[in-house]
Protein backbone atom coordinates (compact mmCIF):
# COMPACT_ATOMS: atom_id res chain seq x y z
CA UNK A 1 0.00 0.00 0.00
CA UNK A 2 1.18 3.49 -0.80
CA UNK A 3 -0.31 6.95 -0.65
CA UNK A 4 -1.60 7.85 -4.14
CA UNK A 5 -0.25 11.40 -3.94
CA UNK A 6 3.26 10.06 -3.24
CA UNK A 7 3.14 7.72 -6.24
CA UNK A 8 2.06 10.22 -8.91
CA UNK A 9 3.06 13.67 -10.23
CA UNK A 10 -0.19 15.41 -9.37
CA UNK A 11 -3.81 14.88 -8.46
CA UNK A 12 -6.03 17.74 -9.69
CA UNK A 13 -9.73 18.34 -9.12
CA UNK A 14 -11.82 20.96 -10.92
CA UNK A 15 -15.43 21.83 -11.60
CA UNK A 16 -16.71 20.65 -14.98
CA UNK A 17 -19.58 23.11 -14.67
CA UNK A 18 -21.46 23.56 -11.37
CA UNK A 19 -22.89 20.04 -11.16
CA UNK A 20 -20.00 17.74 -12.05
CA UNK A 21 -16.56 17.29 -10.52
CA UNK A 22 -13.64 16.01 -12.58
CA UNK A 23 -10.44 14.64 -11.09
CA UNK A 24 -7.24 14.05 -13.10
CA UNK A 25 -4.42 11.87 -11.79
CA UNK A 26 -1.22 12.74 -13.65
CA UNK A 27 0.88 9.60 -13.16
CA UNK A 28 3.98 10.94 -14.92
CA UNK A 29 5.15 7.71 -16.53
CA UNK A 30 3.77 4.44 -17.95
CA UNK A 31 4.87 2.27 -14.98
CA UNK A 32 3.11 4.44 -12.40
CA UNK A 33 0.10 4.73 -14.73
CA UNK A 34 -0.13 0.93 -14.93
CA UNK A 35 0.12 0.60 -11.15
CA UNK A 36 -2.52 3.26 -10.52
CA UNK A 37 -4.80 1.92 -13.25
CA UNK A 38 -4.70 -1.53 -11.67
CA UNK A 39 -4.52 -0.55 -8.01
CA UNK A 40 -7.12 2.23 -7.82
CA UNK A 41 -10.62 0.79 -7.78
CA UNK A 42 -13.52 2.91 -8.99
CA UNK A 43 -15.49 1.79 -5.91
CA UNK A 44 -12.82 3.30 -3.65
CA UNK A 45 -13.21 6.62 -5.45
CA UNK A 46 -17.00 6.58 -5.36
CA UNK A 47 -16.96 5.71 -1.66
CA UNK A 48 -14.46 8.47 -0.90
CA UNK A 49 -16.66 11.12 -2.53
CA UNK A 50 -20.03 9.70 -1.58
CA UNK A 51 -20.98 9.20 -5.22
CA UNK A 52 -23.01 6.35 -6.71
CA UNK A 53 -20.53 4.04 -8.44
CA UNK A 54 -22.64 3.74 -11.60
CA UNK A 55 -22.60 7.53 -11.97
CA UNK A 56 -18.81 7.68 -11.86
CA UNK A 57 -17.18 7.98 -15.30
CA UNK A 58 -13.64 6.62 -15.45
CA UNK A 59 -11.03 7.11 -18.18
CA UNK A 60 -7.64 5.35 -18.16
CA UNK A 61 -5.77 7.38 -20.79
CA UNK A 62 -2.62 5.52 -21.82
CA UNK A 63 -1.40 8.23 -24.20
CA UNK A 64 -1.24 10.76 -21.37
CA UNK A 65 -0.52 8.49 -18.36
CA UNK A 66 -3.61 10.00 -16.79
CA UNK A 67 -6.49 8.38 -14.93
CA UNK A 68 -9.59 10.59 -14.92
CA UNK A 69 -12.80 10.37 -12.90
CA UNK A 70 -15.91 12.49 -13.37
CA UNK A 71 -18.96 12.27 -11.11
CA UNK A 72 -21.83 14.32 -9.70
CA UNK A 73 -20.33 17.03 -7.51
CA UNK A 74 -20.61 16.01 -3.83
CA UNK A 75 -22.23 19.42 -3.26
CA UNK A 76 -23.51 21.55 -6.13
CA UNK A 77 -21.03 24.39 -6.66
CA UNK A 78 -21.97 27.43 -4.62
CA UNK A 79 -24.84 25.76 -2.79
CA UNK A 80 -25.25 26.78 0.84
CA UNK A 81 -23.55 23.54 1.89
CA UNK A 82 -20.67 23.81 -0.61
CA UNK A 83 -17.33 24.50 1.09
CA UNK A 84 -15.09 24.76 -1.95
CA UNK A 85 -16.24 27.01 -4.80
CA UNK A 86 -13.64 25.85 -7.28
CA UNK A 87 -13.68 22.16 -6.37
CA UNK A 88 -9.99 22.32 -5.64
CA UNK A 89 -9.71 20.40 -2.39
CA UNK A 90 -11.23 17.12 -3.57
CA UNK A 91 -7.96 16.32 -5.32
CA UNK A 92 -6.13 16.51 -1.99
CA UNK A 93 -8.60 14.06 -0.50
CA UNK A 94 -7.96 11.56 -3.28
CA UNK A 95 -4.20 12.08 -3.01
CA UNK A 96 -4.38 10.87 0.61
CA UNK A 97 -5.93 7.56 -0.43
CA UNK A 98 -3.85 4.46 0.23
CA UNK A 99 -3.76 2.09 -2.76
CA UNK B 1 -6.57 29.07 -43.59
CA UNK B 2 -8.05 31.08 -40.73
CA UNK B 3 -5.73 32.42 -38.08
CA UNK B 4 -7.19 33.15 -34.63
CA UNK B 5 -5.25 35.12 -32.03
CA UNK B 6 -6.15 34.38 -28.41
CA UNK B 7 -4.53 36.87 -26.01
CA UNK B 8 -5.43 34.99 -22.83
CA UNK B 9 -7.82 32.54 -21.24
CA UNK B 10 -9.89 35.34 -19.74
CA UNK B 11 -10.15 39.13 -19.93
CA UNK B 12 -9.00 40.25 -16.50
CA UNK B 13 -6.21 37.68 -16.11
CA UNK B 14 -3.67 39.67 -18.10
CA UNK B 15 -1.51 38.85 -21.14
CA UNK B 16 2.13 39.19 -22.10
CA UNK B 17 2.39 42.42 -24.16
CA UNK B 18 5.39 41.28 -26.19
CA UNK B 19 3.62 38.05 -27.05
CA UNK B 20 0.52 40.00 -28.10
CA UNK B 21 2.64 42.17 -30.41
CA UNK B 22 4.11 39.04 -31.97
CA UNK B 23 0.58 37.72 -32.42
CA UNK B 24 -0.55 40.91 -34.17
CA UNK B 25 2.52 40.84 -36.41
CA UNK B 26 1.49 37.32 -37.51
CA UNK B 27 -1.57 38.84 -39.22
CA UNK B 28 -4.48 37.07 -37.53
CA UNK B 29 -7.96 37.06 -39.10
CA UNK B 30 -9.72 37.59 -35.77
CA UNK B 31 -8.85 38.21 -32.12
CA UNK B 32 -10.97 36.20 -29.67
CA UNK B 33 -11.04 36.28 -25.87
CA UNK B 34 -13.32 34.79 -23.25
CA UNK B 35 -14.75 36.99 -20.49
CA UNK B 36 -15.81 34.47 -17.85
CA UNK B 37 -17.24 31.16 -16.72
CA UNK B 38 -19.31 29.63 -13.90
CA UNK B 39 -16.13 28.65 -12.08
CA UNK B 40 -16.33 31.51 -9.57
CA UNK B 41 -19.77 30.54 -8.44
CA UNK B 42 -23.40 31.64 -8.68
CA UNK B 43 -23.06 35.13 -7.20
CA UNK B 44 -21.96 36.71 -10.47
CA UNK B 45 -24.82 35.31 -12.55
CA UNK B 46 -27.21 35.92 -9.66
CA UNK B 47 -26.31 39.60 -9.50
CA UNK B 48 -25.28 40.07 -13.14
CA UNK B 49 -21.89 41.48 -12.11
CA UNK B 50 -18.23 40.95 -12.94
CA UNK B 51 -15.63 39.21 -10.83
CA UNK B 52 -12.64 41.10 -12.18
CA UNK B 53 -11.79 44.63 -11.21
CA UNK B 54 -13.11 47.34 -13.50
CA UNK B 55 -9.65 48.89 -13.66
CA UNK B 56 -7.93 45.66 -14.74
CA UNK B 57 -10.66 44.92 -17.25
CA UNK B 58 -10.45 48.41 -18.72
CA UNK B 59 -6.67 48.41 -19.02
CA UNK B 60 -6.65 45.01 -20.70
CA UNK B 61 -9.63 45.73 -22.95
CA UNK B 62 -8.07 49.00 -24.03
CA UNK B 63 -4.88 47.13 -24.98
CA UNK B 64 -6.94 44.74 -27.07
CA UNK B 65 -8.97 47.51 -28.69
CA UNK B 66 -5.72 49.18 -29.70
CA UNK B 67 -4.29 45.90 -30.98
CA UNK B 68 -7.49 45.36 -32.95
CA UNK B 69 -7.17 48.74 -34.58
CA UNK B 70 -3.59 48.02 -35.64
CA UNK B 71 -4.49 44.55 -36.90
CA UNK B 72 -7.60 45.76 -38.74
CA UNK B 73 -9.55 42.61 -37.85
CA UNK B 74 -12.58 41.92 -35.62
CA UNK B 75 -12.19 41.58 -31.83
CA UNK B 76 -14.62 39.11 -30.25
CA UNK B 77 -15.38 38.83 -26.53
CA UNK B 78 -17.63 36.07 -25.22
CA UNK B 79 -19.32 35.80 -21.79
CA UNK B 80 -18.72 39.47 -21.05
CA UNK B 81 -18.29 40.47 -17.41
CA UNK B 82 -17.79 36.96 -15.97
CA UNK B 83 -21.39 35.77 -16.21
CA UNK B 84 -22.53 37.00 -19.63
CA UNK B 85 -25.80 38.41 -18.30
CA UNK B 86 -27.31 41.45 -20.06
CA UNK B 87 -26.19 43.77 -17.25
CA UNK B 88 -22.58 42.67 -17.60
CA UNK B 89 -22.72 43.03 -21.38
CA UNK B 90 -23.91 46.61 -20.80
CA UNK B 91 -21.05 47.07 -18.31
CA UNK B 92 -18.49 46.01 -20.91
CA UNK B 93 -20.17 48.15 -23.55
CA UNK B 94 -19.86 51.17 -21.22
CA UNK B 95 -16.16 50.45 -20.79
CA UNK B 96 -15.82 50.22 -24.57
CA UNK B 97 -17.62 53.54 -25.01
CA UNK B 98 -15.30 55.19 -22.44
CA UNK B 99 -12.19 53.81 -24.09
CA UNK B 100 -13.36 54.81 -27.58
CA UNK B 101 -13.97 58.34 -26.37
CA UNK B 102 -10.68 58.57 -24.48
CA UNK B 103 -8.55 57.15 -27.28
CA UNK B 104 -10.39 58.80 -30.18
CA UNK B 105 -11.39 55.48 -31.73
CA UNK B 106 -14.47 55.09 -33.85
CA UNK B 107 -15.83 51.56 -33.72
CA UNK B 108 -18.87 49.60 -34.83
CA UNK B 109 -19.88 47.17 -32.06
CA UNK B 110 -22.18 44.17 -32.45
CA UNK B 111 -23.86 43.41 -29.13
CA UNK B 112 -25.16 39.87 -28.69
CA UNK B 113 -27.31 39.28 -25.60
CA UNK B 114 -28.01 35.90 -24.02
CA UNK B 115 -30.58 36.56 -21.26
CA UNK B 116 -33.79 34.59 -21.51
CA UNK B 117 -37.13 36.13 -20.48
CA UNK B 118 -38.75 33.82 -17.94
CA UNK B 119 -41.85 33.33 -20.15
CA UNK B 120 -39.79 31.91 -22.97
CA UNK B 121 -38.21 29.29 -20.74
CA UNK B 122 -41.47 28.45 -18.95
CA UNK B 123 -43.23 28.00 -22.32
CA UNK B 124 -40.39 25.79 -23.50
CA UNK B 125 -40.65 23.74 -20.32
CA UNK B 126 -44.37 23.27 -20.80
CA UNK B 127 -43.88 22.37 -24.48
CA UNK B 128 -41.35 19.68 -23.59
CA UNK B 129 -38.46 21.53 -25.25
CA UNK B 130 -36.28 21.52 -22.14
CA UNK B 131 -34.16 18.46 -21.38
CA UNK B 132 -32.21 17.84 -18.20
CA UNK B 133 -28.51 17.03 -18.47
CA UNK B 134 -26.90 14.57 -16.05
CA UNK B 135 -27.00 15.61 -12.37
CA UNK B 136 -29.51 18.35 -13.16
CA UNK B 137 -31.62 19.77 -10.33
CA UNK B 138 -35.42 19.54 -10.40
CA UNK B 139 -37.08 22.53 -12.01
CA UNK B 140 -40.56 23.99 -12.21
CA UNK B 141 -42.21 27.14 -13.58
CA UNK B 142 -42.17 28.54 -10.05
CA UNK B 143 -38.44 28.01 -9.69
CA UNK B 144 -37.81 29.66 -13.06
CA UNK B 145 -39.82 32.69 -11.99
CA UNK B 146 -37.52 33.11 -8.99
CA UNK B 147 -34.33 33.21 -11.04
CA UNK B 148 -32.66 36.61 -11.22
CA UNK B 149 -30.90 35.79 -14.49
CA UNK B 150 -31.41 32.98 -16.99
CA UNK B 151 -28.93 32.83 -19.87
CA UNK B 152 -28.51 30.57 -22.87
CA UNK B 153 -25.03 29.74 -24.09
CA UNK B 154 -24.50 31.05 -27.61
CA UNK B 155 -22.64 28.89 -30.09
CA UNK B 156 -20.84 29.47 -33.39
CA UNK B 157 -24.00 30.41 -35.30
CA UNK B 158 -24.79 33.38 -33.09
CA UNK B 159 -21.20 34.67 -33.16
CA UNK B 160 -21.24 34.27 -36.94
CA UNK B 161 -24.38 36.41 -37.11
CA UNK B 162 -22.60 39.07 -35.06
CA UNK B 163 -19.51 38.95 -37.29
CA UNK B 164 -21.69 39.15 -40.39
CA UNK B 165 -22.79 42.66 -39.38
CA UNK B 166 -19.29 43.79 -40.30
CA UNK B 167 -18.67 44.97 -36.76
CA UNK B 168 -15.17 45.86 -35.54
CA UNK B 169 -15.92 44.51 -32.08
CA UNK B 170 -18.35 41.79 -30.95
CA UNK B 171 -19.38 41.91 -27.31
CA UNK B 172 -21.33 38.79 -26.51
CA UNK B 173 -23.21 37.68 -23.44
CA UNK B 174 -22.94 34.08 -22.32
CA UNK B 175 -21.33 31.92 -24.98
CA UNK B 176 -19.64 28.56 -24.93
CA UNK B 177 -15.89 29.10 -24.50
CA UNK B 178 -15.24 27.54 -27.87
CA UNK B 179 -17.81 29.36 -30.01
CA UNK B 180 -15.94 32.66 -30.15
CA UNK B 181 -12.90 30.88 -31.62
CA UNK B 182 -14.67 28.31 -33.84
CA UNK B 183 -17.12 30.76 -35.44
CA UNK B 184 -14.92 32.30 -38.14
CA UNK B 185 -13.09 29.09 -39.15
CA UNK B 186 -16.43 27.33 -39.54
CA UNK B 187 -18.01 30.02 -41.69
CA UNK B 188 -14.87 30.08 -43.86
CA UNK B 189 -15.17 26.36 -44.55
CA UNK B 190 -12.43 24.98 -42.32
CA UNK B 191 -12.66 21.38 -41.11
CA UNK B 192 -15.50 21.37 -38.56
CA UNK B 193 -13.89 18.88 -36.15
CA UNK B 194 -10.68 20.90 -36.24
CA UNK B 195 -12.59 24.15 -35.69
CA UNK B 196 -14.21 22.93 -32.49
CA UNK B 197 -11.20 20.99 -31.21
CA UNK B 198 -8.81 23.84 -31.90
CA UNK B 199 -11.25 26.16 -30.19
CA UNK B 200 -11.34 23.94 -27.10
CA UNK B 201 -7.55 23.78 -27.00
CA UNK B 202 -7.25 27.52 -27.54
CA UNK B 203 -9.96 28.81 -25.21
CA UNK B 204 -7.70 29.00 -22.17
CA UNK B 205 -4.88 30.65 -24.08
CA UNK B 206 -1.46 29.31 -23.22
CA UNK B 207 -2.81 26.78 -20.68
CA UNK B 208 -2.37 24.25 -23.52
CA UNK B 209 1.38 24.99 -23.56
CA UNK B 210 4.29 25.43 -21.18
CA UNK B 211 4.52 28.70 -19.23
CA UNK B 212 0.72 28.95 -19.17
CA UNK B 213 0.60 32.38 -17.55
CA UNK B 214 2.06 34.00 -20.68
CA UNK B 215 -1.45 33.79 -22.15
CA UNK B 216 -1.07 34.52 -25.85
CA UNK B 217 -1.48 31.83 -28.52
CA UNK B 218 -2.25 31.56 -32.21
CA UNK B 219 -4.43 28.80 -33.64
CA UNK B 220 -4.42 28.22 -37.40
CA UNK B 221 -7.41 26.36 -38.86
CA UNK B 222 -7.54 24.75 -42.34
CA UNK B 223 -9.48 22.13 -44.31
CA UNK B 224 -7.80 19.22 -42.55
CA UNK B 225 -6.79 20.22 -39.02
CA UNK B 226 -5.39 22.95 -36.80
CA UNK B 227 -1.98 24.13 -35.59
CA UNK B 228 -1.21 25.68 -32.21
CA UNK B 229 1.60 28.20 -31.72
CA UNK B 230 2.25 29.89 -28.35
CA UNK B 231 3.45 33.47 -28.84
CA UNK B 232 5.60 33.99 -25.75
CA UNK B 233 9.35 33.36 -26.12
CA UNK B 234 9.50 30.80 -23.34
CA UNK B 235 6.26 28.97 -24.09
CA UNK B 236 6.06 25.83 -26.24
CA UNK B 237 3.22 23.55 -27.26
CA UNK B 238 3.93 19.83 -27.30
CA UNK B 239 1.70 16.92 -28.31
CA UNK B 240 1.42 16.18 -24.60
CA UNK B 241 0.45 19.67 -23.46
CA UNK B 242 -2.08 20.02 -26.28
CA UNK B 243 -3.74 16.63 -25.89
CA UNK B 244 -3.78 17.00 -22.09
CA UNK B 245 -5.80 20.19 -22.35
CA UNK B 246 -8.95 18.25 -23.21
CA UNK B 247 -8.88 17.08 -19.57
CA UNK B 248 -9.22 20.60 -18.25
CA UNK B 249 -12.58 21.33 -16.59
CA UNK B 250 -14.17 18.70 -18.82
CA UNK B 251 -16.07 15.66 -17.57
CA UNK B 252 -15.24 13.59 -20.68
CA UNK B 253 -11.82 14.07 -22.32
CA UNK B 254 -13.02 12.81 -25.71
CA UNK B 255 -16.54 14.21 -26.21
CA UNK B 256 -17.58 17.84 -25.91
CA UNK B 257 -21.21 18.96 -26.29
CA UNK B 258 -21.80 22.21 -28.15
CA UNK B 259 -24.87 23.92 -29.58
CA UNK B 260 -25.82 21.94 -32.67
CA UNK B 261 -23.79 18.81 -32.01
CA UNK B 262 -20.71 17.41 -30.35
CA UNK B 263 -16.96 17.16 -30.81
CA UNK B 264 -15.32 13.71 -30.77
CA UNK B 265 -11.53 13.70 -30.48
CA UNK B 266 -10.96 9.96 -30.07
CA UNK B 267 -9.31 9.67 -33.49
CA UNK B 268 -7.30 12.89 -33.23
CA UNK B 269 -3.53 12.68 -33.67
CA UNK B 270 -1.04 15.19 -32.31
CA UNK B 271 2.20 15.93 -34.11
CA UNK B 272 5.07 18.21 -33.12
CA UNK B 273 5.88 20.32 -36.19
CA UNK B 274 8.96 21.70 -34.47
CA UNK B 275 9.95 22.39 -30.88
CA UNK B 276 7.18 24.98 -30.44
CA UNK B 277 4.16 24.11 -32.61
CA UNK B 278 1.70 21.22 -32.66
CA UNK B 279 -0.55 20.10 -35.48
CA UNK B 280 -3.74 18.13 -34.85
CA UNK B 281 -5.85 16.23 -37.40
CA UNK B 282 -8.56 13.61 -37.11
CA UNK B 283 -11.08 15.32 -34.82
CA UNK B 284 -14.76 14.84 -35.69
CA UNK B 285 -17.78 17.14 -35.48
CA UNK B 286 -21.06 15.25 -35.14
CA UNK B 287 -24.14 17.42 -35.77
CA UNK B 288 -27.15 16.68 -33.57
CA UNK B 289 -30.68 16.04 -34.78
CA UNK B 290 -32.06 19.07 -32.94
CA UNK B 291 -30.36 22.40 -32.25
CA UNK B 292 -30.17 22.94 -28.51
CA UNK B 293 -28.53 25.53 -26.30
CA UNK B 294 -27.48 25.04 -22.70
CA UNK B 295 -29.19 27.15 -20.05
CA UNK B 296 -27.71 28.56 -16.85
CA UNK B 297 -29.61 30.35 -14.14
CA UNK B 298 -29.18 31.57 -10.58
CA UNK B 299 -31.64 32.51 -7.88
CA UNK B 300 -31.42 34.05 -4.43
CA UNK B 301 -31.93 31.44 -1.72
CA UNK B 302 -31.51 33.59 1.36
CA UNK B 303 -29.27 36.00 3.22
CA UNK B 304 -26.18 35.16 5.23
CA UNK B 305 -24.35 36.68 8.12
CA UNK B 306 -21.15 35.05 9.36
CA UNK B 307 -18.90 35.16 12.42
CA UNK B 308 -15.40 33.82 12.89
CA UNK B 309 -13.96 32.87 16.25
CA UNK B 310 -10.65 31.17 17.05
CA UNK B 311 -10.13 28.37 19.58
CA UNK B 312 -6.58 28.17 20.94
CA UNK B 313 -7.27 26.38 24.22
CA UNK B 314 -6.24 22.72 23.71
CA UNK B 315 -9.18 21.33 25.69
CA UNK B 316 -11.63 23.22 23.51
CA UNK B 317 -9.84 22.25 20.33
CA UNK B 318 -10.00 18.60 21.39
CA UNK B 319 -13.68 18.78 22.37
CA UNK B 320 -14.85 21.09 19.62
CA UNK B 321 -17.52 18.71 18.29
CA UNK B 322 -19.27 18.47 21.68
CA UNK B 323 -18.92 22.22 22.15
CA UNK B 324 -20.46 22.97 18.75
CA UNK B 325 -23.33 20.50 19.15
CA UNK B 326 -24.22 22.07 22.46
CA UNK B 327 -24.06 25.59 21.05
CA UNK B 328 -26.28 24.66 18.13
CA UNK B 329 -28.89 23.12 20.39
CA UNK B 330 -28.95 26.05 22.78
CA UNK B 331 -28.78 28.77 20.14
CA UNK B 332 -31.58 27.27 18.06
CA UNK B 333 -33.69 27.07 21.21
CA UNK B 334 -32.91 30.71 21.96
CA UNK B 335 -33.95 31.77 18.45
CA UNK B 336 -37.16 29.80 18.84
CA UNK B 337 -37.76 31.40 22.23
CA UNK B 338 -36.99 34.99 21.17
CA UNK B 339 -38.42 34.98 17.64
CA UNK B 340 -40.74 32.02 17.38
CA UNK B 341 -42.23 31.70 13.91
CA UNK B 342 -40.98 35.19 13.04
CA UNK B 343 -37.58 33.64 12.54
CA UNK B 344 -38.85 31.95 9.40
CA UNK B 345 -36.70 29.29 7.82
CA UNK B 346 -33.13 29.57 9.05
CA UNK B 347 -29.95 27.54 9.33
CA UNK B 348 -26.99 27.85 11.67
CA UNK B 349 -23.81 26.05 10.71
CA UNK B 350 -20.53 25.90 12.62
CA UNK B 351 -17.80 25.07 10.15
CA UNK B 352 -14.43 24.02 11.53
CA UNK B 353 -11.48 25.63 9.78
CA UNK B 354 -8.38 23.54 10.43
CA UNK B 355 -10.33 20.33 10.80
CA UNK B 356 -12.97 19.85 8.10
CA UNK B 357 -13.40 23.29 6.60
CA UNK B 358 -12.73 22.30 2.99
CA UNK B 359 -14.15 18.78 2.92
CA UNK B 360 -16.74 18.47 5.70
CA UNK B 361 -17.89 14.88 6.30
CA UNK B 362 -15.65 13.62 3.46
CA UNK B 363 -12.47 14.54 5.36
CA UNK B 364 -10.31 11.48 6.10
CA UNK B 365 -7.40 13.15 7.87
CA UNK B 366 -7.48 13.18 11.66
CA UNK B 367 -4.42 15.28 12.39
CA UNK B 368 -5.00 17.83 15.11
CA UNK B 369 -4.15 21.50 14.73
CA UNK B 370 -3.22 23.60 17.77
CA UNK B 371 -5.81 26.18 16.77
CA UNK B 372 -9.19 25.96 15.10
CA UNK B 373 -11.32 28.57 13.38
CA UNK B 374 -15.04 28.25 14.01
CA UNK B 375 -16.91 29.86 11.15
CA UNK B 376 -20.50 30.50 12.18
CA UNK B 377 -22.76 30.73 9.13
CA UNK B 378 -26.30 31.97 9.62
CA UNK B 379 -28.70 31.71 6.68
CA UNK B 380 -32.14 33.31 6.92
CA UNK B 381 -34.86 34.76 4.69
CA UNK B 382 -33.90 38.42 5.19
CA UNK B 383 -30.77 40.40 5.97
CA UNK B 384 -32.33 41.64 9.21
CA UNK B 385 -33.12 38.13 10.38
CA UNK B 386 -29.68 36.80 9.42
CA UNK B 387 -28.14 39.60 11.51
CA UNK B 388 -30.47 39.04 14.47
CA UNK B 389 -29.75 35.34 14.60
CA UNK B 390 -26.01 35.94 14.17
CA UNK B 391 -26.16 38.36 17.13
CA UNK B 392 -27.83 35.63 19.17
CA UNK B 393 -25.08 33.19 18.19
CA UNK B 394 -22.27 35.57 19.13
CA UNK B 395 -22.39 35.17 22.93
CA UNK B 396 -22.19 31.39 22.63
CA UNK B 397 -19.09 31.54 20.43
CA UNK B 398 -17.57 34.03 22.84
CA UNK B 399 -18.24 32.37 26.22
CA UNK B 400 -19.89 28.95 25.97
CA UNK B 401 -18.29 26.54 28.50
CA UNK B 402 -17.83 22.78 28.12
CA UNK B 403 -19.09 22.31 31.65
CA UNK B 404 -21.30 24.34 33.95
CA UNK B 405 -18.79 24.21 36.81
CA UNK B 406 -15.78 25.80 35.13
CA UNK B 407 -14.95 29.48 35.05
CA UNK B 408 -16.45 31.21 32.01
CA UNK B 409 -14.06 30.93 29.05
CA UNK B 410 -13.45 33.58 26.41
CA UNK B 411 -12.44 32.95 22.80
CA UNK B 412 -10.67 34.99 20.16
CA UNK B 413 -12.50 37.16 17.63
CA UNK B 414 -10.60 38.91 14.84
CA UNK B 415 -13.20 41.63 14.27
CA UNK B 416 -15.56 44.14 15.82
CA UNK B 417 -18.38 43.94 14.99
CA UNK B 418 -18.18 40.18 15.05
CA UNK B 419 -20.96 39.76 12.49
CA UNK B 420 -20.07 40.09 8.81
CA UNK B 421 -22.98 40.49 6.43
CA UNK B 422 -22.72 38.49 3.26
CA UNK B 423 -26.01 39.80 1.90
CA UNK B 424 -27.93 37.75 -0.67
CA UNK B 425 -26.71 34.28 -1.44
CA UNK B 426 -27.39 32.59 -4.76
CA UNK B 427 -27.51 29.09 -6.14
CA UNK B 428 -27.20 27.72 -9.67
CA UNK B 429 -30.48 26.09 -10.59
CA UNK B 430 -30.34 24.87 -14.18
CA UNK B 431 -28.31 22.19 -15.91
CA UNK B 432 -30.59 21.85 -18.90
CA UNK B 433 -30.71 22.38 -22.66
CA UNK B 434 -33.47 24.13 -24.61
CA UNK B 435 -34.46 23.15 -28.15
CA UNK B 436 -34.54 25.97 -30.69
CA UNK B 437 -36.05 26.04 -34.18
CA UNK B 438 -33.45 28.57 -35.25
CA UNK B 439 -30.16 29.47 -33.50
CA UNK B 440 -31.03 33.16 -33.23
CA UNK B 441 -34.45 32.53 -31.63
CA UNK B 442 -33.02 32.86 -28.12
CA UNK B 443 -30.54 35.68 -28.68
CA UNK B 444 -30.68 39.41 -29.25
CA UNK B 445 -28.31 41.12 -31.71
CA UNK B 446 -27.93 44.89 -32.09
CA UNK B 447 -25.24 47.12 -33.60
CA UNK B 448 -23.99 50.39 -32.10
CA UNK B 449 -21.49 52.96 -33.34
CA UNK B 450 -19.17 54.29 -30.65
CA UNK B 451 -16.80 57.25 -30.60
CA UNK B 452 -16.71 60.06 -33.07
CA UNK B 453 -13.40 59.34 -34.74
Amino acid sequence: MARLGDMVEKVRSKNAGPFVLTVDIFCGDPQVFKAVSAGLKTESVSKLFGAETQLVKRFDITDLNVVKFSFPRPQVQGARTDRDMHGASYGALLADLQI
Amino acid sequence: MVRVLIPSGALGLGYDKKALEKGIASKPDVIAIDGGSTDSGPHYLGTGTSKYSRTSTKVEWQGLMQARERAGVPLVLGTAGTCGADSSVDWLLDLTREIARETGQSVKVAVLKSNQPTDRVVDALVAGDITALSSAPEISSELLENCTNIVALAGAEQIQAALATGADIVIAGRTTDTAIIAALPLVKGCHAGAAWHGAKIGECGALCATNPQSGVILVDFDEEGFTVTPMAENSVATPHTVSAHMLYENSDPYILLEPGGHLDVRTATYQALDNKRVRVVGSKWVPSKHYTVKLEAARCVGFQTILLCLLRDPRYVENVDIWCDDILTKCRAKVQDRLGSDAGEFEIELRLIGKSGALGVLETSSSQASELGVLGIVTAQSEALANEIAKMLNPYLLHHPLSKEEEQPTFAFPFSPAEIQRGEIYEFCLNHVMKLQHPMDAFDLTVVDLGNG
